[in-house]
């Protein structure tokens, strides 16, 4: 039984996230904001109001700061809104509705969950992606931050139904984002303060997309490895 | 940079412990999170109006807060939308039991903070609605940008609104004469000069010593073009032609004319431009019946003016004339 062998040889691979994992993860994409400030502020300032950066590392160091100062209860869920709503009171502009909401619905998907199995977090990032697309009213090559996030929700469902393991689905998931974000410099912006330059936006990438690359890469990496 | 500032970063902050200090007759001001608040609030069966957007426009919305205007204002950073947080607690504080009234700037960040702040206000068991005001014919191609910004028409809308929310006239009403206001009024802006930003501590954008700014955003965003400086006629006129083609406005209508200053340009000269804005639509047979002169809708210092028109009928009129009570727009009946 060969199968069997190679099974019981393979090493153990992350079959959920604990609670623990997603703070971690979640401090790893507030390192990761704090890091490319200023390279998402100049992607702003070449097509929008030049403070993408500045907003998101504001309303990430609160959220950071509040997880550091509340004892968590161990609840995916709850911890998953608490990020929304610093996001929502602390980002302003339109990345604050759309991060906080992207958090909140995540959060709500999640509602309970000790831990989230791949197919949990798939169901999360839907939801959050979802919540995303209502609030905002984008659609994909619209240039906005959806340009990476549904590219890469669906390698990850394609990965995941595919039998691949968590860690390849998050690298694929990952890898899609990435080429999404790339994918948004010759397009024209049709949503937010970058539509009113028309053509103009074109030859530039999105920073929504940028930062949001960014949000699965660190889901990527945190979780990515084997345990 | 020279400004009458204390620190860039507490601009906002110190400003609004001035407009508690100077209107506590009739405003309070609540801080974190930060909303101005008609002082008598909530006035119970009273539709409550609340707007709110970056700072930097005053007397725009703080200003408007009071009696026949708006029950509370969210006053956001200097060019930067107000949170969510703040809405609720403006939209809490103002419920009088007959629902509350957003009157919203078109804007991305407005339009989605004050939809979230309306969903968690809903939650709340509060009946909210919301209208987007965009009359900025500056903005064209609707369909493939964000849509018209919301300009001078806001100010109009939160006076005439605030009327009708005093006469007791239900949430739907309100709301519909809002759509009403909106859907009558145009508004197109020029600068003159730059304005700087306190935080960023230089201008917006540049603009040569004898270049004018067509249709220039509340923002400093770009307009329709740039041109050479030209006698107040001519520029009143590049002004005011895509405003009266846009509606369209037409021979043997009554208007309000509003001509607004952006914050650094004298009265002298906004005069000059309205006697101009008169001639003008004398000739296209259109009468002005009512006036605002004066700067409302602000751009911090940025020179130049914006010029709004609303096609007036007898409910507009007599909305418009009801007494108002605020630090920045004041008459009795």
């Amino acid at each position: 039984m060969a199968g069997v062998a190679a099974i019981e040889s393979a090493p153990e691979h992350r079959m959920s996230v604990a609670y623990d994992d997603v703070l971690r993860w979640i401090r790893k994409f507030a390192a990761e904001v704090e890091a490319n400030k200023e390279s998402l502020t100049q992607l702003d300032a070449a097509i929008g109001d030049g403070d993408h950066g500045i907003n998101m590392q504001r309303g990430m160091s609160a959220v950071v700061a509040k997880l550091d100062a509340q004892a968590g209860d161990q609840d995916v869920g709850a911890l998953l809104k608490t990020v929304g709503m610093t996001l929502v009171s602390t980002v302003g502009g339109a990345g604050g509705p759309l991060y906080g909401t992207l958090f909140l619905q995540m959060g709500t998907a999640a509602s309970g969950k000790g831990e989230l199995s791949p197919d949990d977090w798939a169901g999360a990032l839907e939801a959050g992606i979802a919540g995303v697309e209502n609030r905002g009213k984008a659609e994909p090559g619209d240039k906005t931050m959806i340009d990476a996030l549904v590219p890469g929700r669906d390698a990850l469902k394609a990965a995941l139904g595919g039998g691949a393991t968590f860690a390849d689905a998050l690298r694929q998931s990952a890898a899609a984002a990435e080429q999404g974000m790339r994918d948004t410099v010759p397009l024209v912006a049709r949503k937010g303060r970058a539509s009113y330059l028309g053509e103009r936006s074109a030859g530039h990438q999105d920073p929504g997309a940028t930062s949001s690359h960014l949000l699965l890469e660190a889901a990527a990496e945190t979780w990515g490895e084997s345990e | 940079m020279k400004k009458l500032i204390n620190k860039p970063d507490a601009v906002v902050t110190e400003a609004l412990h001035g407009i508690a200090a100077a209107h506590a007759d009739l405003v309070n001001v609540h801080f974190n999170p930060n909303i101005i608040v008609r002082a008598d609030a909530p006035v119970q069966g009273k539709v409550g109006l609340v707007s709110g957007g970056g700072s930097g426009h005053e007397p725009m919305h703080g200003g408007f807060v009071g009696p026949g205007m708006l029950d509370a204002a969210c006053p956001g950073e200097v060019f930067t939308s107000p949170t969510p947080d703040q809405m609720l607690d403006a939209t809490k504080a103002v419920n009088g039991g007959a629902g509350v009234l957003h009157i919203v700037k078109n804007y991305t960040g407005d339009v989605m903070n004050f939809e979230m702040a309306a969903d968690l206000g809903q939650s709340e068991g509060i009946e909210v609605e919301a209208v987007v005001i965009d009359d900025d014919v500056a903005v064209q191609d609707s369909l493939y940008t964000a849509g018209r910004r919301g300009v001078g028409t806001t100010v109009l809308a939160e006076k005439i609104c605030g009327a009708a929310a005093e006469e007791r006239q239900s949430l739907s009403e309100v709301a519909e004469l809002c759509r009403k206001v909106n859907a009558n009024g145009r508004s197109m802006g020029m600068a003159l000069t730059s304005c700087i930003v306190p935080a960023a501590g230089k201008p917006t954008f540049d603009l040569g010593e004898d270049e004018i700014e067509i249709g220039i955003g509340i923002h400093g965003e770009p307009g329709r073009e740039r041109v050479k400086l030209a006698p107040a006629a001519e520029i009143v006129e590049r002004l005011t032609r895509p405003i009266l083609e846009d509606l369209p406005f037409e021979k043997g209508d009554q208007v309000l004319a509003f001509v607004n200053g952006m914050g650094g340009t004298p009265l002298l000269e906004l005069y000059v431009v309205y006697n101009d804005l008169n001639r003008l639509l004398g000739e296209h047979g259109i009468t002005i019946t009512r006036n605002l002169i004066g700067p409302y809708i602000t751009s911090l210092e940025m020179a130049g003016c914006s010029i709004t028109l609303l096609k007036l009928d007898d409910e507009l009129t007599r909305l418009w004339d009801a007494p108002v009570k605020t630090a920045g727009l004041r008459w009795a009946a």
